[in-house]
This record gives C-alpha cells, sequence and structure tokens, in this order.
C-alpha cells in the first residue's frame, strides 16, 4: 500500500481509451485478428493494435522460407498427409484436434492471403508457386513434398506488410511504441479480463485501455538465449504477463533449436536452402545427415537436424574440431540464389564476407521458436487451468500461445500457418464475445502497481544494470537449457536463474527520463525474460523423457506410458518453484509411432 | 581492436543544443554499428537512445546517418566503417531524443497513398487470382521495402521541402500501381501527381544510394511518372 500511495503522488491517473476490443502485439497473429474484427463488427467498431514497435517492424517479418499448405499446385498433395506430419513432427505432443483444424483451414488462408494482396512467386500458369521444406512428405512419409508456398526468402516481410497494408484500409487504431505492462482482471482470480496498462514510450506516461476482450499476440522469448534467431523485442512480455496473473504456462521446456543459425550471430538461413537443395557438411567432407535421417535427410524436422549437428561436434566432427558445420548451397546455381534465396544469399555476404556460389557456410543451431506459451483452445481462448477452464475476455494467438499445434517440435512454415489460422479465428471469437458482453471499468489496482513499478526503478540509485544480468541468464540458458539437456544441467540452470532472479531486485536504471527511456524499458523486459526461464527450466527439469525438442542425456528415449501430456507451470510465489500439473495430449487419428526421418 | 565512435547526442529534457559525445568501444571486425551501440547503451551510458528490433537488416527500426551516408546501423560492419565511426539521427526530421526521430509524418505519408491492394472481386473458383511470373516481376523490386526511410530522410528535395511525399511513399505506390490484380490504379496516380507528388523528385539518386535493400528508386519513380505522362491527353 506504501507504493500505491506514492506512485499516486508523482504520476497523473493514467489516460484511459476505451476500446470494443484491443490486440497486443503487431505481428501477423495480432495484425490478422484485428482486420477481422474489423470485418466482423463493422467499421463502427474501435478495434485497437497496441505494439511497442512500428507494426512494419514485428518479428513476423524476418520469417523467410513459406507457409505450408496443400494446394497441390506442383504436385498432388492432401491437407491429411499435412496434418500427419505436423503431428509425427511434434512427437505426437500435438493435439490432433488442433491440427486437423490448422492443416484443413490452411488452404483456404493461404488462399485468402492471396486475395489481400500477397505477392506469392508463381507457377508458369501463374497459381502460387510451392517448395519442399522439412518434415513436409508426401503419403504419410514416403518422401519430401511441395507444400511450402513462398514470396522469395521474404514470405514473413509479404505477410506482415499485407495485413498491415489492410489494417490501415480498414481503420484499424494503432497505438504503435506502447509498451504493455499488465492486465486489468481482478486480483487472485481468473478473469475477466477488461483491458492492459501499457507505457507509452514517447511520454513516459501510463494509459489504460478498456476492452471486451484482449488478444495477446506478443510473440516469443528468444531473448533468454545466447544464440538466437530472435530480435533484440522478443522478451516474452505477453507470456510473463500472464503467468505473473496466476495462468499457467503449457509445456515451456519445448524449445525449438534452428539448425541454420549463422555461426555466432544466430540469425537465421532459412530451412528453404536445403528446400531447395542445400545440405550439411562435417569438418571431414561428409553430408552427415544420411546417417541420421536416411529418407530425409537434410529435410528431417529441426530438433533431429539440430541434435544431428552437436553429435558431430560432439564426436569431434565439427569444422576444425570447432562447434560448427557447413552448409553448402554452391551447386545450386546463381539463378536459384537470386531468384528464391536472395536475402539469404546477401546475409552470407555483408555478414560473413562469404559468396555462398563458391565457399561453404558456417552454421549451428539457434534459439529460434517457443512451441509452448498461454494455453488456448482453437478459438484462441485462454485456458485459466489443465481442466480447460476459460478466463472470460482473453485470447492469445501466434508465438505466445500454446494451441498445441506443434506438440513437443515444431515443422517450418507452420509457424506461419498457426499465426495466421490462429489469429483469425481469435478475431472471430473475440468479435463473438464483444458483442455479448458491456463496456468494462478501468482496474485502478493495477495502474497503480505499474505506476508504482516504474517509479520504483526509477527511484532506484544503487543496484546491477541489465544488461550483466541478462547477459548470464543467455548463458546459462544456452548452455544448461539447449539442445540436450539432463538433470544436472537443469538443476544448475535453476539454482543460476534462481540467483539472477535475487540480483534482479535491485536493478539500476540509468535514465531517469520520460521520453523514450528505452534503459527503462530494457529492464521491464528482463524481469519477462526472468518469468520465462523460470517456467522453462522447472517444466524442463519434471519431464523426465526425451520428445521432440526436449532431449535428456539421463532419459534418451520418448515415454508414452507417463508422458503424452501437456505441462502446465503456474507461479506458487516468489522465489518458489512453479506448481506443475499435466493434461492429456488429445489422440484421435493417429496413434503414436516411433519417429524416424 | 579499439574502435572510438562519435554520437551526435540530444535530449531535450536536459539538452539545450546537440553535442557530440566520443566512445572507446572495444570490437571485433565482424561486429556491426549496432553492436558498438549496444556497447555504450549497455555497459557505459544507459541513456543513450535508439531504435533497434532484428539486427540484421529486415525490421527497418535502425537507420542513422553513418560516417555521413544513411544506412542501418545492424547492417554496416566495423571492417567497412573503420576505427573512427560518427553516428547522427537521419535529417530532415525532427530529433526526439539521441538517435531517434520522429516519424509521425513519415507514416503520414506512406498511409497517404494508399498502400494497400484494392480488390474486392474474388475468383468464381474460389482459389487464387491468377499472376503471371512476369507480371509480379514489375512490382518485385519495390516489394522489398521495409520503410525504413533511409531514403526519404536523404533526399535533398524532402529536406528543402518537409510537405514532398517522398522516395519511400512513391516506392510503396509503385508497389500497387504495378501489380496487376490492383484496381485503384488511377486513384494512386492522382495522388502521386499532386504538386508534392513524383514531380518533386529532381533525379539526384541519393535515395537509390541509401537503400539498405538496394531498390533501385530514382527508377520506380521515373516508372509511376511516365504513367502519370501516359494519361495525359
Amino acid at each position: 500500500m506504501t507504493l500505491v500511495s506514492q506512485a499516486e503522488r508523482s504520476r497523473p491517473r493514467p489516460r484511459t481509451h476505451d476500446l470494443d476490443a484491443v490486440v497486443v502485439g503487431a505481428g501477423g497473429a495480432g495484425l490478422y485478428a484485428a482486420l477481422e474484427l474489423k470485418r466482423d463488427l463493422g467499421p463502427e467498431a474501435r478495434i485497437g493494435v497496441i505494439s511497442k514497435l512500428y507494426p512494419s517492424r514485428s518479428h513476423t517479418g524476418a520469417a523467410q522460407g513459406g507457409v505450408c499448405a496443400a494446394l497441390g499446385n506442383t504436385e498432388e498433395d492432401n491437407w491429411e498427409w499435412h496434418w500427419f506430419d505436423t503431428v509425427k513432427g511434434g512427437d505426437y505432443l500435438v493435439d490432433q484436434d488442433a491440427a486437423e483444424v490448422m492443416c484443413h483451414d490452411a488452404v483456404e488462408t493461404v488462399i485468402k492471403l492471396e486475395h489481400l494482396g500477397l505477392p506469392f512467386n508463381r507457377t508458369p500458369e501463374g497459381l502460387i508457386d510451392q517448395r519442399r521444406f522439412g518434415g513436409h512428405t508426401r503419403n504419410y512419409g514416403e518422401g519430401p513434398v511441395r507444400r511450402a508456398c513462398y514470396a522469395a526468402d521474404r514470405t514473413g516481410h509479404h505477410i506482415l506488410q499485407t495485413l498491415y497494408e489492410q489494417c490501415i484500409r480498414h481503420d484499424v487504431l494503432f497505438y504503435d511504441e506502447y509498451q504493455v505492462l499488465d492486465l486489468a482482471m481482478p486480483a487472485g482470480a481468473d478473469g475477466p479480463v477488461t483491458g492492459v496498462i501499457a507505457l507509452q514510450l514517447s511520454s513516459g506516461e501510463v494509459h489504460s485501455f478498456l476492452a471486451r476482450a484482449v488478444l495477446f499476440a506478443t510473440g516469443g522469448f528468444g531473448k533468454m538465449f545466447k544464440v538466437t534467431s530472435n530480435a533484440h523485442t522478443l522478451t516474452g512480455d505477453g507470456v510473463a504477463i500472464a503467468y505473473r496473473r496466476g495462468l499457467p504456462l503449457e509445456d515451456m521446456e519445448f524449445y525449438q533449436f534452428h539448425p541454420t543459425g549463422m555461426y555466432k550471430l544466430g540469425f537465421l538461413l532459412s530451412e528453404a536452402m536445403r528446400g531447395e537443395g542445400g545440405f550439411l557438411v562435417n569438418g571431414k567432407g561428409e553430408r552427415f545427415m544420411e546417417r541420421y535421417a536416411p529418407t530425409m535427410k537434410d529435410l528431417a524436422s529441426r530438433d533431429v537436424v539440430s541434435r544431428s549437428i552437436y553429435r558431430e561436434i560432439a564426436a569431434g566432427r565439427g569444422i576444425d574440431g570447432q562447434d560448427y558445420v557447413h552448409l553448402d548451397v554452391r551447386h545450386l546455381g546463381a539463378k536459384i540464389l537470386n531468384e528464391k534465396l536472395p536475402d539469404m544469399s546477401g546475409f552470407i555476404r555483408t555478414y560473413f564476407g562469404l559468396d555462398p556460389l563458391t565457399e561453404l557456410v558456417p552454421i549451428q543451431p539457434t534459439a529460434h521458436y517457443a512451441m509452448g506459451g498461454i494455453p488456448t483452445d482453437v478459438d484462441g481462448r485462454v485456458l485459466a487451468d489443465e481442466t480447460g477452464r476459460l478466463v472470460p475476455g482473453f485470447y492469445a494467438a501466434g508465438e505466445c500461445a500454446c494451441v498445441s499445434v506443434h506438440g513437443a517440435n515444431r515443422l517450418g512454415t507452420n509457424s506461419l500457418l498457426d499465426i495466421l489460422v490462429f489469429g483469425r479465428r481469435a478475431g472471430i471469437a473475440m468479435a463473438d464475445e464483444v458483442r455479448r458482453t458491456s463496456p468494462a471499468e478501468p482496474d485502478v489496482a493495477a495502474e497503480a502497481s505499474v505506476s508504482a513499478r516504474l517509479d520504483e526503478l526509477l527511484s532506484r540509485t544503487e543496484g546491477e544494470r541489465p544488461a550483466v544480468i541478462r547477459e548470464e541468464l543467455q548463458e546459462t540458458m544456452f548452455a544448461r537449457c539447449g539442445v540436450y539437456r539432463s538433470a544436472a544441467l537443469l538443476m544448475q540452470a535453476w539454482g543460476e536463474v534462481d540467483d539472477l532472479r535475487d540480483r534482479a531486485r535491485h536493478l539500476i536504471v540509468q535514465d531517469k527520463g520520460q521520453r523514450y527511456n528505452t534503459d527503462l524499458g530494457e529492464a521491464l523486459e528482463l524481469g519477462f525474460l526472468l518469468d520465462c526461464a523460470e517456467a522453462t527450466v522447472a517444466s524442463a527439469v519434471a519431464r523426465t523423457e526425451s520428445r521432440g525438442a526436449h532431449a535428456r542425456e539421463d532419459y534418451p528415449d520418448r515415454d508414452d506410458a507417463n508422458w503424452l501430456k501437456h505441462s502446465f507451470a503456474f507461479r506458487w510465489s516468489d522465489g518458489a518453484p512453479p506448481r506443475l500439473a499435466y493434461r492429456p495430449a488429445t489422440i484421435t487419428r493417429f496413434q503414436p509411432k516411433p519417429r524416424t526421418y | 581492436m579499439e574502435v572510438q565512435l562519435r554520437i551526435l547526442r540530444f535530449d531535450p529534457e536536459r539538452d539545450a543544443l546537440p553535442h557530440w559525445e566520443e566512445y572507446d568501444v572495444p570490437a571485433e571486425p565482424s561486429d556491426r554499428v549496432l553492436d558498438l551501440l549496444h556497447q555504450v547503451k549497455w555497459y557505459q551510458d544507459g541513456t543513450l537512445t535508439f531504435r533497434r528490433s532484428c539486427a540484421h537488416g529486415v525490421c527497418g527500426s535502425d537507420a542513422m546517418l553513418i560516417n555521413g551516408r544513411n544506412r542501418l546501423a545492424c547492417e554496416y560492419l566495423v571492417k567497412d566503417a573503420g576505427r573512427q565511426i560518427s553516428v547522427e539521427p537521419v535529417r530532415g526530421s525532427r530529433v526526439i531524443k539521441d538517435l531517434l526521430i520522429d516519424l509521425d509524418g513519415f507514416w503520414e505519408k506512406y498511409r497517404s497513398v494508399m498502400p494497400y491492394l484494392v480488390n474486392d472481386e474474388l475468383p468464381e473458383d474460389g482459389k487464387e487470382r491468377r499472376q503471371s511470373p512476369a507480371e509480379r516481376e514489375q512490382f518485385e523490386d519495390t516489394s522489398k521495402c521495409i520503410l525504413c526511410g533511409a531514403c526519404t530522410t536523404a533526399c535533398p528535395s524532402f529536406w528543402a521541402n518537409p510537405d514532398y511525399v517522398g522516395p519511400a511513399a512513391i516506392v510503396n505506390a509503385h508497389r500497387f500501381i504495378f501489380d496487376s490484380r490492383d484496381h485503384a490504379t488511377e486513384e494512386r496516380l492522382e495522388i502521386m501527381a499532386d504538386a508534392d507528388g513524383v514531380w518533386r523528385c529532381r533525379t539526384i539518386f541519393n535515395c537509390v544510394e541509401a537503400c539498405p535493400r538496394g531498390i533501385n528508386i530514382t527508377r520506380a519513380i521515373m516508372e509511376v511518372t511516365r504513367q502519370i505522362e501516359s494519361r495525359r491527353p
């Protein structure tokens, strides 16, 4: 209570925005939801998109290779094959009813995206062109299939642009450069969610957004790892806010390491480079994926390829005995590299000074994608617990959410598909809720607690800088909660994360100004990352099996008898490990089988 | 090695005028200028303010005037920038804080050119609209734009007349004017034919030099101009 009164003295009451629906995050999921809300509720509806960046900066724009849908434009395909590939790719932890929705809706969704203006590459007949991608097969695993619809190696850029453009056309309200810090919802209860509290970066003022439905589409949290493909801004804000409000985080132990990150930098070299015919070679010049995945080889699923790279390196077969291998695309020729993979070739030239036409490219697995996140149903509705109870007014979609369509490992291209299918479905469900509910009242307690948190951070004059703690966190998570894990490594990680959390209670922000205080912003983001790390490590310690991206050296086998279930991590109390509960995976069509590629 | 970084600093909450500050920063030749800015912000002076996100040239947040030319800080490496590097905010817009500028006008101009596909007719077969690879190629170059603003803020015509819609907005108009699927070409050309539209371009080519995506912006502006002229009686 002391803090509240202190905040009331130093800050004006937040400015309030009264909206019908609020979308937090302006990537593909958020923008598609906003577009759908506007179409559904009509031109008078007040639909707000709040983002800490300008929408065109969202990380959807960095996605490269494509979005899968069984259009069958270049060879025979079937959405049920896509469904099977998704389930197998996720090592059978996928909720099969949700994956069925996604793969079935994929065809219609990609067509709609073309109608909205997306400039896909075309076949000579003028249809959307398609190419191969890891883990996508014909006839239930017989061999690779051309399923990824693409626009050069900038598919995400065009998805982001197209959806932003159409949101502008349909008068969606944009609140750019606002950092959301809390949900408006009663303390200690599971909803209803009636809005969000945000920091306006340009002024340093706290703003309160009221809404009858709130969507979190805030993206991932790859910045908890040292080597990552993720943008600096991907700090798990939405995921951590839900967790702090007592809501569960599902399957946090499943974090994808993409095989072909640029060595040391971590940025992605698209799987499309292998889809177009590139392959990996070790220090002895061997195409080692032939040994680990005889059928799919370099196009096996990402978890399999990343582990294979680690095993080559552990056996001393990295390049010059070091911790990387080579990607060879020399044989693809100038035409394919320039026309189908121009950005990738540009990255290699800019950052490595190498010519991919004549030289080998150093790569290493890079932290890429969270399979886990805020649990939802197939309409984006957030689950309050493992029994499936819903949180009124609250939705999540995109990487911050866990539907779960990716299970223990996501297939390439399925993240773009996920944001489109479930962003759109969340928008439709939200429109329905907006019609049924009445306007909300401001959450004065949440506003006050956000103001107090900001004032406390700004007023502290002694303590540690956020960057120091963040760097240690990134080292810890990459080294001990990475591609391979064990009880010993994870317990070490737990101790270190716990210690970092303690130290982070005394962060110092050097910038004491109000306008664009990005120093303050980074301190707040570090808090979110630490919460995500805590839930990740605790869920990983408990899961005593290896499945998909969660590979335990001390439990090398998948254990369907005990672990065909989703983890739900709840925050218990500050400093104590989270409480874990479990929810069975939904199996409908495909019975779990041994997984080989 | 160590790099000497000169940054033009300005915080209106503290400073009367912009001023240069110098920082000695440890660096590798392969480091990006953005890495150096982070070194300063994280370990020397937390008040240094700039926008950034993806850090590999695709989000468009970190356009700055580096060693006298507009570039993305995340795409310019120390090995190319040298051991003495100067960083300033891009020109022609109000500086809000350090390297961070007011972009409201930039986005307003972007929005003014109807930067979205207009076509509400759907194919009867329920499938995608057809477009040949050759038709798509017409706007391939301008579709690469990431709205970083490096072109517009490098343009002397824009510096002289802030009402000029600017190269970035024209690039985004071009992207739809030359899309065979679009139905709003005439409206867009009318916007482009405004007194503050394409005629302000003096073909100085600064925009082409500044574009981190390698878009041939002057050519795009000329193509739009030719479309307008071809419709004149």
